[in-house]
């Protein structure tokens, strides 16, 4: 395989996965730092993904109006299509927030598995809405004339990682605030942390909110990146289930841990590819399942064997101590 | 209307089934088992396994029992899919929770494990059948009764209610007139109690899964005998069995009975309005509702 | 030989914090013997160091000569040795008879005459063995956490603070019921808050302070202690 190719598949694996690390470092904060149990990201990825789609895509005209029906198209620029996805995921979780936050971590995680679904259900029904199952496709790339198509992906590559690097930075300052020790207090004492004080609910809320936005903005990357969106795509488990993989893998509580559990998942799942690659033809339709099983049974190893993942968890909350 | 109804409470029966079981494993192993819907689904393919693979080659005969739109391979299939999910929950339990328990972990953690125990399970069914739907005997004609009130019902849907309602008394029998069925009846009361008056609590969790696993496959292969089976069955089932099991009071069997026939009436109501494929997404919102007016469940205690 | 003897035990309920200190007690076949001091010296923890609900760091226990040091209560209970807890010492949505039933869950036999005489030590529990306990009154409860320990025969039985949150008539009644069950040959190892009665009904008694054995000796002796008067018994 020659160089130009390898590199190419390199970039494309390193776009997913800092994707993925968006969401990751959106769910450490849920999770991680304020022990919410979200079992619905794929909820978050879908209304990211599918705002920014719409925000960024013209509202079909003339012969296109009778294929593809979606509720509006405001043709505005990329960053808009991100802001428009942070925002409205942010406002979803608000809403959901306000009934579930109160609830014991299980409830809230059934409540999390609902939300996801009814969304994909109205997505996958509502035609009116996206075009329902079949989706939108043609999505609108950010700076596309800038370079040549070939290494158009290079570009969005720099792009995706500019935007990790900035949410990790912005997490890693919020969290090293007194606000985020008071997350930590929550999730490790919730009733010490009450008593002091604290509108507990208040903070689970923003966390739930932030964490969300991020989700809402890394939904918005991947619709950008692969340029078309189907309900089908928000599925359980490449939207929510492998992004859990990833956080407990890299350590939940733990910045670079999500960042790292998003690469080395991502590429444990890239690599079960080669491994079923191998397979005899008629177990080829498999494959999928397969890999999906291989990263099932690496989530319980986990679980099992080190919960807290490879990096742990971030002991030291304040950047007032040397680490 | 009242069709619906009648339909809603055969659904209400499967549903019923299953969000026992799930009941039954949150009241003495204190956690939610996101795994449930998925043993629904591997209980009904143990049995397409039974009745479409297995006793053909076996040479079982298969007398079509008129009028339902099974024959004798499902009779003996039934009883064998559920001692066979009964096992895969045992199993599931040795290999995963029960590490998990000794480690002292958390409900949540127990909960985490129980989701990748689904995708696992559903993977496997995945893996050996593909993701198509599938029926235990193609190309039945089922046609269907009619009661009075112009209500038709298929024969099938019949022994369904019959079957679950056999269930429920033989559950109900272990439950309050055998040694081990109130043993678990008192560890899920007060599992240091429990412990203090000599009951293994492993042996009773074991119990626990077999009789929770047996109950969900029960559901998976009647609801298979309904309508069709499909590896996403289960886990579509997870949202109505969670809304059951908490509208009865999570813990309480009999709650989770009247909440699964509550839940099942609600959803079929639902498809005069909205599609047939939201019903999960009128259990989540009977589920919030629930949830929001009075958490504790009917049956709860008062808080 | 006693019936228990309890050596240096030394225990608690986090890895940085001992509660018991030390601690030694012995209690004779069918003997009452009472536990008394101030609150967190560490009586209830002592008992559940016995019985096996909490792993002592230091000491032996030994019962009937056998050494059950840290075994499981599961284990120990299927000795001969019953365990009501303070609270939550009953099975609430179970009925009286399950109660029973379950108290006698480690015996092989059918215990039908067992049950029948402790109906007949509690005939209020015989008329309402039907009903669910968590409808009984807290009195009423604590007989049937008294007669759910009984169900196996028990050679010693411990007590964790049997008056606790009782009205003043029914505490009576309970300490009528504990000479009882000591008058059919059970040894008992009774925890108290109520140092007075708990010292009148007992054999022998141990005054224990911060987790350490400050005074033993005959029930009546203790009760006339002028330390033990002024400091436990309320100046009475």
């Amino acid at each position: 395989m020659e160089l130009g190719g390898v590199l190419a598949y390199l970039v494309s694996f390193a776009i997913m996965a800092s994707i993925y690390a968006v969401f990751s470092l959106g769910l450490n904060i849920q999770w991680g730092y304020t022990g919410l149990f979200n079992i619905g990201i794929a909820g978050f990825f879908c209304i990211g993904a599918y705002t920014s789609a719409l925000i960024t895509s013209p509202m079909p005209r003339g012969i296109y109006a009778q294929y593809v029906k979606q509720l509006f198209g405001l043709n505005l620029p990329f960053p808009f299509g991100l802001l428009g996805a942070a925002l409205v995921c942010g406002l979803v979780a608000l809403l959901i927030g306000i009934p579930t936050l109160r609830l014991r971590e299980d409830y809230l995680a059934i409540a999390t598995i609902g939300i996801a679904e009814t969304f994909r259900l109205i997505f996958n029904n509502e035609r009116w809405l996206a075009n329902g199952p079949r989706g939108l496709m043609g999505l609108p790339q950010p700076l596309q004339g800038l370079v040549p198509s070939e290494y158009y992906n290079y570009l969005y590559l720099a792009i995706v990682f500019s935007i990790m690097w900035v949410i990790y930075w912005a997490i890693e300052r919020a969290i090293r605030s007194p606000w985020g020790r008071v997350l930590k207090a929550i999730r490790e004492d919730e009733v010490s942390a009450a008593m002091s004080g604290k509108d507990v609910f208040w903070f689970k809320m923003q966390s739930l909110v932030f964490g969300s936005m991020i989700m809402g903005v890394g939904g918005a990357l991947y619709a950008h990146y692969t340029k078309a969106i189907s309900p089908d795509v928000f599925t359980p488990l490449y939207g929510t289930f492998i992004i859990w993989v990833m956080l407990m893998a890299g350590g939940s509580g733990n910045n670079r841990g999500a960042i790292l559990g998003a690469f080395l998942v991502w590429g444990i799942w890239i690599g079960t590819k080669f491994l079923t690659d191998l397979l005899p033809y008629t177990m080829k339709a498999r494959a999928p399942y397969i890999r999906f099983l291989i990263v099932g049974v690496l989530l319980e190893v986990i679980l099992i064997y080190r919960p807290q993942g490879l990096l742990g968890e971030e002991k030291k909350v304040s950047r007032f101590i040397e680490e | 209307m009242l069709e619906l109804f009648v339909y809603g409470i055969v659904l209400g029966s499967i549903i019923a089934l299953g969000a026992i079981g799930l009941t039954l494993v949150y009241g003495i192993l204190r956690f939610a088992n996101f795994a449930h819907g998925d043993l629904m689904t591997a209980g009904a393919y143990v049995a397409l396994f039974f009745v479409a693979s297995l006793f053909p080659s076996l040479g079982v005969p298969d007398a079509r029992l008129a009028p339902f739109s099974f024959g004798w391979r499902m009779v003996a299939a039934f009883p064998l899919a559920m001692a066979a999910v009964a096992g895969v929950a045992i199993l599931l339990d040795k290999t995963l929770y029960r590490k998990l328990r000794q480690k002292g972990s958390s409900a949540v953690m127990l909960a985490m494990s129980a989701l990748g125990a689904s995708f696992i399970v559903r993977m496997v069914v995945l893996i050996l059948w593909g993701a198509d739907y599938r029926s235990f005997y193609p190309g039945v004609l089922r046609p269907a009764m009619e009661l009075p009130l112009g209500v038709k019902i298929r024969p099938d849907q019949v022994l369904i209610l019959g079957v679950a309602a056999f269930l429920v008394v033989l559950l109900h029998l272990f439950l309050h007139r055998t040694k081990m069925g109130k043993a678990m009846r008192a560890t899920a009361d007060n599992p240091e109690l429990a412990r203090v008056s000599g009951i293994r609590t492993e042996r009773v969790i074991t119990c626990c899964w077999a009789t929770g696993g047996a109950l969900a496959a029960a559901a998976g292969v009647l609801y298979g005998i309904d309508v069709q089976i499909h590896p996403g069955m289960g886990w579509n089932f997870l949202l109505p069995l969670f809304a059951a099991a908490i509208l009865g009071g999570i813990g309480n069997v009999y709650g989770a009975l009247i909440g699964g026939l509550v839940i099942g009436v609600l959803q079929q109501l639902s498809t005069a309005f909205l599609l047939p494929t939201y019903k999960p997404a009128v259990a989540f919102v009977g589920m919030i509702l629930i949830l929001l007016i009075r958490p504790q469940g009917i049956f709860g205690p008062r808080e | 030989m006693n019936l228990l003897e309890v050596e240096g035990l030394r225990a608690g309920y986090t890895e940085e914090v001992d509660i018991l200190n030390g601690v030694s007690v012995q209690v004779g076949e069918g003997e009452i013997v009472a536990i008394i001091g101030p609150n967190g010296a560490g009586k209830s923890t002592l008992l559940k160091a016995i019985f096996g609900l909490l792993r002592p760091r230091e000491g032996k226990v030994t019962f009937s000569g056998e050494d059950i040091t840290g075994a499981a209560p599961e284990v120990i209970v299927r000795k001969g040795m019953s365990y009501v807890p303070q609270v939550q010492n009953v099975f609430t949505s179970l009925t009286v008879q399950e109660n029973l039933e379950m108290g006698a869950f480690v015996r092989e036999d059918d215990f039908s005459d067992r049950l029948e005489a402790l109906y007949r030590m509690f005939p209020d529990l015989e008329r309402k063995k039907g009903e669910r306990v968590g409808r009984l009154s807290g009195g009423q409860r604590q007989m049937v956490a008294l007669a759910r320990a009984l169900m196996l025969d028990p050679k010693l039985l411990l007590l964790d603070e049997p008056s606790a949150g009782l009205s003043p008539a029914m505490v009576s009644v309970v300490f009528e019921k504990i000479r009882e069950i000591k008058g059919a040959g059970v040894a008992i190892l009774i925890v108290e808050q109520n140092a007075k009665e708990a010292l009148r009904l007992s054999d022998r008694a141990y005054v224990l302070a911060m987790g350490r054995n400050v005074l033993s000796g005959p029930g009546e002796e203790l009760l006339e202690n002028e330390e033990v008067g002024r400091l436990y018994l309320g100046g009475g």
